[in-house]
């Protein structure tokens, strides 16, 4: 127990570096998930069937396959390609490609469940398919997705500590540099989990606050928090 | 003389700030149908619930064949396979068919082997008349039918005393008439019954004796006759003239 | 480093063929994680929803901190704490520790679909003189199950995937060979690629295979159960 606190007390300035890169990698990977998945969800709900069908091939594959294979093709492969990129730069890109599969089965499923009844309704008064989903369709869908979506910052912040096996000192890459440090592996880790579980616990506070701010009243949905 | 079967004594059951059960005392002799009456939230579904221990209550006691169930220290699982339970919404296993829901309580709670209880499963489907849909699902079966299974699994444990708590009142009124028509039969062979419903058909035809509950505590209780006829207590009277008018004579 | 040849060339053929040969010890991986989750699972949802006051709370601390901390430190944390008391390979400490942290999100898919079940089958179960045991036995437990497989379908996946974190403890499973090859051909995205393809043909499979046990175990009459 003391050896703990000890190394929170000895290493607190790595430990936090540490988790300010992780909050850094989990909100730009959220954000750029979220460029990529709203536009995804809606290509495949309103796209014609060629977009249609590369909207289904990038979240099937982003979504069947390990968020660790995703960052190794992004780290090592793009060079190949000509393109260098920091380590951090692949991990955002990384976690941005990855959440932005799961952001679009979000988002495919709230549009989805407005019905199409909406849409009939805005395109009777002259409305365009764009802007009857600009004005109708979105505003409820970004709505009613909130329960379901929250669960996808929470989730991304876990996925993001695999970013420590390309040497991004995250929380979890400081969890292994302080642990060769004190040959003490097991207590650097628990450190690290210990602050991992905070910082969800923080996450999930400010999203459930976030909720209540933005609930319509009368359309509560039941969703399963993962 | 018949014996008593069950016996309450000054039951009460609190839920919350709510007296449901203050005072109640009553008989039940075996071979007799007795049929529980009284307005809605009074507490019948309570005290049917009380008699097989499914509800425990919070003061007096219950005696069945001699026993006090309420002591404690006894073992209510083996009481409930002496006295049958019919629900309002039936209750089927829904992942069993019709024989395999009648069958279940024969292997896992009596021990009986597969053969013999199957062999006994659809005596008591025939009995109810289903014996052609032992093997359909819940989900294949009408309201009656299911209502229907749902007493051959009571019956299929053999029970001293079937308890009905609303038989009928989750069905569509023509599959109502099947569901009675099992009771009456029931009846008739010597079954011991407690039925709440508010089929006042069925309670003036088939009871030997109506109890009227209202405010927790038995208000008045007779023989049918006497009951429809000439009951003592005016709000008796008033409860049997109201509930008869709108739900008429069923046979 | 496994017993095919090293392929230095860009030979893609060559290159799946080695990667593949991860296969066989992923599977071993998810074959220990998988039913170790299942059976911590649901042992656990049954404490939790009849387990009584004391119980309770404490699955529910149990699934907070296994929910709350990433896979991939709960896996380093777990092999040196394990690494210390027992002598295990990492593969073995590897999928120990896949199948605990699967065991909390599995709990809350039983859990889940405990409550799907309506009480009043445990009532008609009480009623007919099962013990409550006998009731979560062959009357919850069956229902349960069946509502449980579309959830679980997405819980499988996800240990199929996060079988690759193994690679962080220096196994030589799928990632780590395609690493390899990547490193000596020079060619990331064939060995990646290969890694890519196997892995998502297993979730593929597992997915093909979960629709047809829900298929067969669906109980005629129910209309999406």
């Amino acid at each position: 127990m003391s050896e703990l606190v000890e190394l929170f007390a000895r290493f607190s300035g790595q430990l936090w570096t540490g988790t300010v890169i992780t909050v850094q990698i989990t909100a730009v990977g959220l954000l750029l998930g979220f460029l990529i998945g709203l536009p995804t969800a809606l290509i495949r709900v309103y796209g014609g069937p060629w977009v249609r069908w590369i909207a289904v091939l990038y979240t099937e594959l982003f979504r069947g396959t390990p968020v660790l294979v995703q960052l190794f093709i992004v780290y090592f492969g793009l060079p190949d390609l000509g393109i260098t990129l920091s380590r951090l730069a692949a991990a955002y890109i990384a976690m941005g490609l990855n959440s932005g599969a799961y952001q679009a089965e979000y988002f495919r499923g709230a549009i989805q469940s407005i019905g199409s009844g909406q849409m009939r309704a805005a395109r009777a008064i002259g409305m365009s398919r764009l802007k009857a989903i600009r004005y109708i369709i979105l505003p409820q869908a970004l709505r009613l997705v909130i329960p379901a979506w929250s669960n996808e910052p929470v989730a991304l912040m876990k996925t993001s500590a695999v970013a420590f096996l390309i040497a991004v000192p995250d929380l979890m890459g400081q969890g292994k540099i302080i642990a060769a440090r004190t040959y003490d592996p097991i207590t650097s880790y628990l450190a690290v989990a210990i602050i991992y579980i905070a910082l969800v616990a923080l996450l999930m506070l400010g999203l459930q606050w976030l909720e209540q701010r933005l609930r319509i009243p009368g359309t509560e949905v039941e969703v399963q928090r993962v | 003389m018949a014996e008593t079967l069950i016996r309450v004594q000054n039951l009460r059951k609190i839920y919350g700030d709510k007296t449901v059960l203050k005072d109640i005392s009553l008989d039940i002799l075996e071979g007799d149908t007795v049929v529980l009456i009284g307005p809605s939230g009074t507490g019948k579904s309570t005290l049917l619930r009380c008699m097989n221990l499914l509800t425990k209550p919070d003061g007096g006691s219950i005696w069945f064949d001699g026993e006090e169930i309420t002591a404690p220290g006894v073992n209510e699982d083996r009481v409930r396979t002496h006295i049958g339970m019919v629900f309002q919404d039936f209750l089927l296993f829904n992942h069993l068919s019709a024989l395999d829901n009648v069958a279940i309580g024969l292997t896992k709670v009596l021990g009986m082997d597969k053969a013999a209880a199957t062999e006994k499963a659809l005596r008591e489907l025939d009995y109810v008349g289903l014996e052609e849909h032992a093997d359909k699902y819940p989900g294949q079966l009408s309201g009656g039918q299911k209502q229907r299974v749902a007493i051959a699994r009571a019956l299929a444990m053999d029970p001293r005393v079937m308890l009905f708590d609303e038989p009928t009142s989750a069905l569509d009124p023509e599959l109502i008439g099947e569901v009675l028509a099992t009771m009456e039969r029931l009846s008739n062979e010597g079954m011991t019954m407690v039925c709440v419903t508010h089929e006042m058909g069925f309670a003036r035809e088939v009871a030997d004796k109506i109890i009227f509950m209202e405010g927790g505590v038995v208000v008045e209780e007779g023989p049918p006759q006497q009951m429809f006829a000439a009951a003592q207590i005016p709000r008796t009277r008033e409860f049997l003239g109201k509930i008869t008018e709108l739900y008429g004579d069923h046979e | 480093m496994g017993s095919a040849a090293l392929p230095t060339s860009a030979n893609m053929l060559n290159t799946f063929l080695y990667v593949a040969q991860g296969l066989l010890v992923a599977l071993e991986v998810i074959a220990i994680a998988l039913p170790l989750g299942f059976v911590l699972g649901v042992l656990l949802a049954i404490l939790r929803v009849y387990g009584g006051r004391f119980i309770a709370p404490l699955v529910g601390f149990y699934r907070a901190v296994l929910r709350g901390v990433p896979p991939v430190v709960l896996l380093f944390l777990l092999y040196f704490v394990v690494a210390g008391a027992v002598n295990l390979s990492p593969l073995w400490a590897g999928a120990l520790s896949l199948g605990i942290i699967s065991s909390a999100y599995q709990l809350e898919i039983f859990r889940g679909a405990f409550g799907s079940v309506s009480s009043g089958q445990m009532t008609a179960a009480r009623a007919i003189g099962m013990n409550r045991s006998k009731a979560i036995r062959y009357i919850i437990l069956p229902q349960a199950l069946r509502l449980a497989i579309p959830p679980w379908s997405n819980e499988a996946a996800t240990v199929i995937k996060d079988s690759s974190l193994v690679y962080a403890l220096g196994v030589p499973e799928i990632l780590r060979r395609a690493q390899f090859v990547s490193a000596n051909t020079r060619e990331p995205f064939i060995a990646f690629g290969a890694a890519a393809l196997l892995y998502f043909v297993m979730t593929f499979v597992a997915g093909r295979l979960l629709d047809f046990v829900e298929n067969k175990t669906a109980i005629p009459g129910e209309v999406g159960g």
